[in-house]
């Protein structure tokens, strides 16, 4: 009877987050979908307290409101530009949570155990402890913490191979042959070491895709723990957010013209050939434009005087944000170009590419934090059919999502990446940093001053705010 | 439930969701990336009957630390969801 009810009750919210899903697809029904999410995890939790008859447990209780009066201040305090490394953190403690579950599970009731139960619970040990300390590392790296950049060891591949060999081996011999806290202790301890070696090797621009591959480890560790419980809710639940990370971790690989193996095991890239390709397409070479720095700023007033006459004769305009408004914080002077242009009667949209800032929606989030309307960011397969009527593009802070040497420099890193076809637009504006090569380490062929293409370098909020004088 | 049983619904709830997940637009990945990680917090309902069944002292602790790390996940990421979907706003 209390099974029924419980299998009933279970299925009931399974459903109801189901439904919270469906309704996150549209930005206008997206908070009550996330609030019956957190409804329904709630009744699970009620739901568990009260068949397991553990109502009156104190320490449950105290343990409850700490975690959550923690997770509260986390959710008030963090601003939008930290985005990433609390997504990082919280899924890393989804992982550790999961992990313990396994532990404290094997500990309880070690001789009853079925071979099943001990499989499932020291997977979960390891797949949390590697969500765990893969988190961490990221997390650290986004806080700028760590260096951004890729930490390759020697003998990086070979290390991360032998520790799943190691995992991989002990799982089976604690199934099957010999079950042992020593087993456990060694299986925690190489997951959290592959998690970690797993994670230093990945460099600043291909973590929205490593965010969204720990993202689906957290879901996959905690149905795994289920398995181990033998608890449909968590099974469930946990395999909605690995389905959900999984697809997003595929759809950023897409978008970056990557695959996820690239990514583990480190970038091949033929450095030789990049550069050869870019000086077919960019006749200046980097260092000179280093050494013309005090040239390019005293051209760079003139520019900016051209750049607000283009804008002002301009009727269509798309403006294209990279990774570098977000480091520069420009998202408030690109807020006020684009209502000082809408109120001069001109059509302004945002072209978001996928894989922009550092992870998934980054762009969007910021936009919409600093005011912009929803219906203005205009996602890339639809920015691309835009560009070729519109009159100026302006570029802030994206580098390799417009570079157009993904469509011609064969054999670059970058090549074949869909990318925003900025040039197709009657002329550009650059607002970046400086001329150096993206995270691809490929030369970008715009960042040229030309005819149909006005350079603006240094940081974007200061660029962006003397050009809105300008505009005056 | 026995494992057939709990396999047939970790398949259901892949295929389901994923099919859910992908009709959710690039522009609220952010969002449902947050919110996907509140969920996965719903491993505490397995750590509240785990606490609760350790004998030792060692495991009651461990099993504090994992209801307060999944706390945190759920009503932190529900919460920072919420506060950005309240930022997403139409003409």
């Amino acid at each position: 009877m209390i099974a029924s009810v419980f299998n009933m009750t279970t299925l009931f919210l399974i459903c109801g987050i189901l439904l919270g899903i469906r309704l996150m697809s549209s930005p206008r029904t997206a908070k009550f979908g996330n609030l019956l999410g957190a409804l329904c995890i709630l009744g699970g939790i009620a739901l568990t307290l009260i068949v397991n008859d553990i109502v009156s447990r104190e320490l449950l209780w105290i343990s409850m409101i700490i975690g959550a009066s923690i997770g509260y201040i986390f959710a008030l305090k963090v601003a939008m530009t930290q985005m990433p490394q609390l997504v990082a953190l919280l899924n890393g403690f989804g992982g550790a949570a999961s992990a313990i579950v396994a532990i404290i599970t094997m500990i309880a009731n070690p001789a009853n155990l079925s071979s099943s139960t001990r499989f499932t619970a020291v997977l979960a040990l390891a797949v949390g402890s590697v969500t765990f300390s893969g988190s961490m590392v990221a997390a650290a790296k986004l806080d700028r913490r760590i260096s951004h950049l890729p930490v390759i060891l020697k003998g990086h591949m070979c290390l991360s191979i032998l520790l799943l060999v190691i995992i991989a081996g002990l799982i089976v011999t604690e199934t099957l042959i010999a079950p042992g806290a020593v087993i456990w202790i060694v299986i925690l301890a190489a997951a959290l070491i592959f998690g970690i070696i797993m994670s230093i090797r990945i460099g600043g621009a291909d973590m929205p895709i490593t965010i969204s591959l720990l993202n689906s480890l957290s879901g996959l560790a905690a149905s795994i723990a289920g398995f181990a419980i033998g608890n449909p809710l968590l099974v469930a639940v946990g395999a909605i957010v690995g389905s959900a990370g999984l697809f997003l971790t595929q759809i950023m690989c897409q978008a970056m013209n990557r695959r996820l193996m690239q990514i583990l095991t480190g970038r091949e890239v033929s450095v030789a050939a990049a550069q050869k390709e870019v000086t077919l397409e960019d006749e200046s070479s980097p260092e000179e434009v280093i050494t013309s720095e005090p040239v390019q700023r005293s051209n760079q007033l003139s520019n900016e005087d051209l750049a607000a006459g283009i804008l002002r004769q301009a009727s269509r305009i798309i403006i294209v944000p990279g990774y570098g408004m977000a480091l520069g914080q420009a998202q408030h002077q690109v807020k006020a170009i684009f209502d000082k242009l809408q109120q001069r009667g001109k059509e302004v949209l945002f072209g978001i590419h996928l894989v922009a800032g550092r992870m998934p929606g980054h762009m969007s989030l910021l936009l919409v934090e600093a005011g912009v309307p929803f219906d203005k960011l205009v996602q890339m397969k639809d920015a691309n059919q835009k560009f070729s009527s519109c009159d100026v593009v302006l570029i802030v802070g994206a580098n390799d999502i417009v570079n157009p040497a993904a469509n011609t420099a064969e054999g670059t890193p970058i090549y074949g990446m869909p990318i925003l076809n900025v040039t197709e637009a009657e002329h550009v504006i650059v607002c970046n940093m400086d001329t150096s090569p993206g995270y691809a380490g490929v030369g970008n062929p715009l960042y040229q001053d030309s005819e149909t293409i006005t350079l603006l370098l240094g940081n974007a909020a200061d660029t962006l705010g003397s050009l809105m004088q300008k505009l005056d | 439930m026995n494992i057939l049983g709990l396999a047939a619904i970790f398949i259901a709830a892949s295929i389901i969701g994923y099919k859910l997940i992908s009709k959710v637009p690039s522009l609220l990945h952010t969002p449902l990336m947050s919110g996907m990680n509140a969920l996965s917090g719903v491993t505490v309902a397995g750590a509240l009957v785990a606490t609760t069944l350790a004998v030792s002292l060692h495991s009651q602790l461990l099993g504090v630390i994992a209801i307060v790390l999944a706390m945190i996940n759920v009503a932190g990421g529900f919460l920072v969801t919420h506060r950005m979907l309240k930022m997403f706003k139409g003409k």
